[in-house]
């Protein structure tokens, strides 16, 4: 099953980048996300594994991932190493007027598991959709924040 | 008067049988379940714990998630409180007769939080794992409640779930549904302390509204000595679908979509708590209060029977 939600923040693409590739910040805006722990060193970048976990009807599915394309300040893209069979991908591209383009995409399931697989996949798809959507409005926030903010801390610098 | 008469004429003269006095029939009887008894034991698989097939139990999960979120409405809470790895001993209140729906649900959450990956096993009655159609029981990690199989798979590094109160404590009556009732049963604490694991308190609700208990048929279960043979306590009779009179539950029976939420407690060391070499009564007492004091809590914010 694959699931997407898309979104238009009112912040450059740096600033959106920079809250989206910290682990340590994912659980600020990551929407139905219990876990987001990093289990490798480094932390961030191509082959670092994070376990995560998101609430989805009774119980907390998820594994451990691991990141497989990492394109600062673009792409993001994981594969799952163990539990539940998922590659997500988070896509941002600059847009006019100095915005951001961002594009959640998860695609999930497991093998194997036949008919009551392809139904649990779909009863479940609008739920993964509105965390998809919620985490991109979220991240919209914080960006948006980050960014008046540091506007803000400009705009004083050059006052003084 | 004649009647009599010719009956016993045709008596004396072997045309009509005396029926077997009721000593005799007693034995046969007897005769009949100890056969019985005697092959349900020999069908009771040898505990081995690498029946259990992580494979299966991944294939299976969307299957249980479907049961747990649109026929219970599982809730599950503080999985976090169990230790992220090593043996842990959790015990668990069981409730919903045969068809223990806590059970489930608790599978479902611990494999998808840890990850089918780490071992977990679940003890049960014998009898469950006798009956040919829940075999695959096994794979998902049920072995025969034993303390030499808590003992393996604890050394082994596994999570165990026990629970306690068993056929006990699963058939109780409604009336009671919301009591955690062991039955005195205190091998669990011998077992943590003998094994030095933590302890993990799990307390379930909404079980016992999955249909309508009345009677634990104790009385029954001796009058036929289904206690010596089965190790059997009880004969229950309950009023559930879709046997409407259900007595026994051997053949389980279509739970009401009652919710169910499960609780997980802070794991507790024995040792830690109540020095090196602590009163099991006194254990005992302390867990089965602190999970009283949950079930109460979890009580509380029931609104109505089955809806939850």
């Amino acid at each position: 099953m694959r699931v997407a939600a898309g979104a238009r923040i009112a912040a450059p693409i740096e600033t959106v980048w920079e809250i989206a590739s910290d682990p340590s910040r994912a659980l600020n805006f990551m929407s139905g996300v219990t876990r987001w722990e990093v289990a490798s060193d480094p932390p961030t970048g191509l082959g670092a594994r994070y376990r995560m976990l998101m609430r989805i009807g009774s119980a907390e599915v998820g594994g451990l991932i691991e990141i497989v394309e990492w394109r600062p300040p673009h792409d993001f893209a994981w594969h799952s190493v163990t539990g539940l069979d998922q590659r997500g991908r988070l896509r941002l591209r600059r847009g006019a007027g100095g915005r951001t383009r961002a594009e959640f995409r998860l695609a999930y399931g497991v093998a194997g598991s036949g008919l009551s697989g392809w139904i649990a996949e779909h009863v479940a798809a609008p739920s993964v959709q509105r965390h998809l959507g919620r985490s991109l409005t979220q991240l919209g926030r914080l960006a948006e924040q980050e960014h008046r903010r540091t506007r803000a801390a400009r705009g004083s610098a050059v006052r003084t | 008067m004649a009647q009599m008469e010719i009956a016993e004429a045709s008596r004396r003269n072997g045309h009509v049988k005396d029926p077997p006095p009721a000593a005799e029939r007693r034995s046969l009887v007897r005769s009949v379940l100890e056969t019985v008894a005697d092959q349900v034991q020999l069908r009771i698989p040898r505990a081995d714990l690498d029946e259990r097939d992580p494979d299966f139990i991944r294939e299976r999960l969307p299957l249980l998630w479907l049961l747990a979120t649109i026929w219970f409405r599982g809730e599950v809470r503080g999985l976090g409180n169990i230790p992220d790895d090593g043996p842990v001993l959790m015990v668990g209140n069981h409730s919903g007769g045969n068809m223990t729906p806590d059970t489930l649900i608790l599978t479902l959450a611990f494999s998808a939080y840890f990850g089918v990956e780490r071992p977990f096993y679940q003890l049960a009655h014998n009898l469950v794992l006798s009956m040919p159609w829940l075999s695959d029981l096994r794979r998902f990690g049920t072995v025969a409640a034993s303390p030499a199989n808590a003992r393996r798979a604890l050394e082994a590094g596994a999570a165990l779930l026990v629970y306690p109160g068993g056929d006990y404590e699963v058939h109780r009556p409604s009336s009671q549904a919301n009591r955690i009732d062991f039955d005195e049963r205190k091998g669990f604490i011998r077992l943590a302390l003998a094994q030095h694991v933590p302890l993990v308190p799990v307390v379930s609700i909404g079980g016992q509204e999955t249909a309508l208990f009345l009677t634990r048929g104790e009385g029954l279960a001796r009058l036929l000595r289904l206690d010596r043979m089965f190790r059997l306590k009880v004969l229950p009779i309950s009023l559930a679908l879709p046997w409407i009179v259900n007595i026994g539950d051997m053949l389980g029976h279509v739970p009401l979509p009652a919710k169910i939420t499960v609780e997980v407690l802070p794991p507790i060391d024995l040792e830690a708590e109540f020095g090196p070499d602590p009163d099991v009564d006194e254990v005992y007492e302390h867990v089965t209060r602190l999970m009283q004091q949950t079930l109460d809590a979890l009580a509380e914010e029931r609104r109505l029977p089955v809806i939850g």
